[in-house]
């Protein structure tokens, strides 16, 4: 709404209690989040110590390091599945497919299916596709090609968002000086969208780094970090930050240091917001 | 490569791509159904669906998933309660009451509660709600994990997603609807929601429809704060355990027809999910047409 001020009507009793009810609701949602942030960060930087960090877990220092790290590894494989994927897919939606495809429909009806989902039924999925039918174990390779499809929808949507708000001209300038599809797409339209490419990334991180229930029975709960040789740290089991949080709370012996996992995870996840505001204040700006 | 080779080919690789989706998809729902299935027939549909009873290490075992589905449906209902009316006025707040200067930061606030993850809410339900709910309703015998709890904390849960489509929702209104019903000399109040508001309805509820989705669908939070006992609660103070609960916390161990019931449960929780994505995209294509 704008600001102009029309006169505006005198207000009667009506108008003061819906004027009170916004407010009120408002209030609520903020200082829910405020209480729920401040609780957590109070309760919890004070137990935030070195041996949180440790390399080694053990049941004594319940080390969230490990975790950290394989969230770290789970969430790039994830990426490296997922992302070319979802731009390859979105470059196909905008660049190629002419206008009333019958494919871009059936494609964007099951990306809206997919972004629907709940994560215990992609859990459910992965166990039973990769983890027993392709035999791979609980592992974090089975883990990332769950959530790699988990977070598919969110790329393709982001993605397309970007191309599409790159403006015809470029193409037609390129095409004009006899650059070919391909190179129009990689050279000029791609790098023009870019930033919202990487927002849509950023968000997927978070969903990654947050995710539980789809990786207890994909990539297990072993509370090391994933190992062996050359690659097939991928096949080897390993839990992440999110899980070791659940892990900790549930069991009720580590309530001091769940506070602290949780300050981790709160913090890694307003990092995360924080940049992706950033990239999308700059394509805002352009 | 001749340039013309190399067209065909990317354009090939691309649309492989854009299969991807539509491939997931199926492969979803063939490995689910596949599972599933066989359970429900050799338990049987109607008993599993309906029995009141779920003991799966009894013998005979009896796998009746009445309880998970009454279960989900009034953590549901009740986050409904809680967080559909604070989320559609929050959502008007943000839309048209929101002074200019603080509008950033309360956007980065909406994304932000968001973008936390379950576990975390979960944590805090379970170190702060319960306890505060256990005093609170102390002559009720409240456990503290009860459905009134996971109602609360899932209302907080949906917020976010209610609060973003209807706002975008409540923008996409022309603004001389507004103009309109000020000129006539309806108040700001007024106006917006008597004129705006009705307007926006469609979207509104698609929002709704959204959070009804996630709030069915989240697992780890509601575990840590609904109790989880397998029955068919006859108060808002007693326990509950949902479809998505029932699923994680006996999977880690179950085995033969226990672990197909449980699959069995996922495709009920899939085939929930599916109807509320109907409903969702009929709303939407309404809003486009």
């Amino acid at each position: 709404m704008t600001n102009q001020k029309i006169s505006k009507g005198k207000r009667g009793p009506l108008s003061w209690l819906l004027f009170i009810l916004v407010m009120v609701a408002a209030l609520i949602t903020f200082s829910a989040l405020l209480f729920l942030i401040v609780h957590i960060l109070w309760n919890g930087i004070p137990h935030i110590k070195p041996s949180l960090f440790a390399w080694e877990y053990n049941s004594e220092n319940v080390s969230l390091m490990p975790a950290l790290i394989n969230t770290l590894l789970i969430t790039i494989v994830t990426l490296i599945i997922a992302v070319p994927i979802g731009i390859g897919s979105a470059i196909y939606m905008v660049e190629y497919a002419k206008k009333g495809n019958k494919i871009v429909k059936v494609v964007r009806i099951t990306a809206e299916t997919l972004s629907g989902i709940p994560s215990i039924v992609y859990g459910l999925f992965g166990m039973l596709f990769f983890v027993t039918t392709l035999k791979f174990r609980l592992s974090l390779l089975s883990g990332a090609l769950t959530l790699a499809i988990m977070i598919l929808p969110l790329i393709m949507r982001t993605t397309e968002e970007a191309l599409k708000s790159v403006p015809d001209s470029y193409r037609e300038g390129s095409f004009g000086l006899g650059a070919g599809r391909v190179r129009t797409i990689f050279r000029i339209v791609l790098p023009a969208a870019v930033p919202g490419i990487l927002s849509g990334v950023i968000l997927a991180i978070g969903r990654i780094v947050g995710e539980t229930a789809a990786l207890m029975y994909t990539a297990g709960t072993v509370t090391e970090v994933v190992s062996g040789k050359g690659l097939s740290w991928l096949m080897d089991s390993g839990r992440t930050l999110a899980y070791h949080m659940y892990a900790l709370s549930s069991e009720g012996f580590h309530t001091d240091e769940a506070y602290a996992t949780a300050v981790v995870l709160l913090v890694i996840v307003m990092i995360i917001n924080w940049v992706s505001n950033r990239i999308a204040k700059k394509i805002a700006k352009v | 490569m001749g340039k013309k080779v190399k067209e065909t080919f990317a354009h090939v690789i691309f649309f492989i791509a854009a299969l991807t989706s539509i491939l997931a998809v199926l492969l979803i729902c063939v490995f689910l159904f596949a599972n599933g299935i066989p359970a429900m027939k050799e338990i049987g549909l109607f008993s599993f669906l309906t029995g009141t009873k779920w003991a799966p290490n009894n013998s005979p075992a009896s796998f009746g998933i009445l309880p998970m589905i009454i279960g989900s449906i009034y953590i549901t209902a009740g986050a409904i309660i809680v967080g559909v009316p604070i989320g559609i006025l929050t959502a008007v707040f943000m839309a048209c009451f929101c002074p200019k200067k603080i509008y950033g930061p309360l956007k980065a606030a909406i994304d932000l509660l968001a973008g936390i993850p379950s576990v975390v809410y979960g944590f805090f339900g379970l170190v702060v709600l319960v306890p505060f709910m256990r005093e609170l309703f102390a002559k009720y015998e409240c456990r503290g994990t009860s459905i009134i709890t996971a109602s609360l904390l899932l209302g907080l849960m949906i917020l976010p997603t209610i609060v973003g489509v209807s706002e975008s929702a409540i923008r996409a209104v022309p603004e001389s609807y507004y103009e309109g019903a000020l000129a006539l000399g309806a108040t700001h109040e007024r106006s917006v929601f008597f004129t705006v508001v009705p307007a926006a309805k469609s979207g509104i509820m698609a929002g709704v429809i959204l959070g009804i989705g996630r709030a069915i669908g989240e697992t780890m939070a509601v575990i840590m704060v609904a109790g989880n006992q397998a029955r068919i609660p006859n108060s808002i103070f007693q326990g509950v355990r949902t479809l998505t609960s029932n699923i994680v916390i006996e999977m880690g161990y179950a085995a033969d027809l226990h672990r197909q019931a449980l699959i069995a449960t996922g495709v009920v929780l899939f085939v929930f999910i599916l109807i509320i994505n109907l409903l969702f995209s009929i709303l939407n294509r309404r809003n486009e047409a």
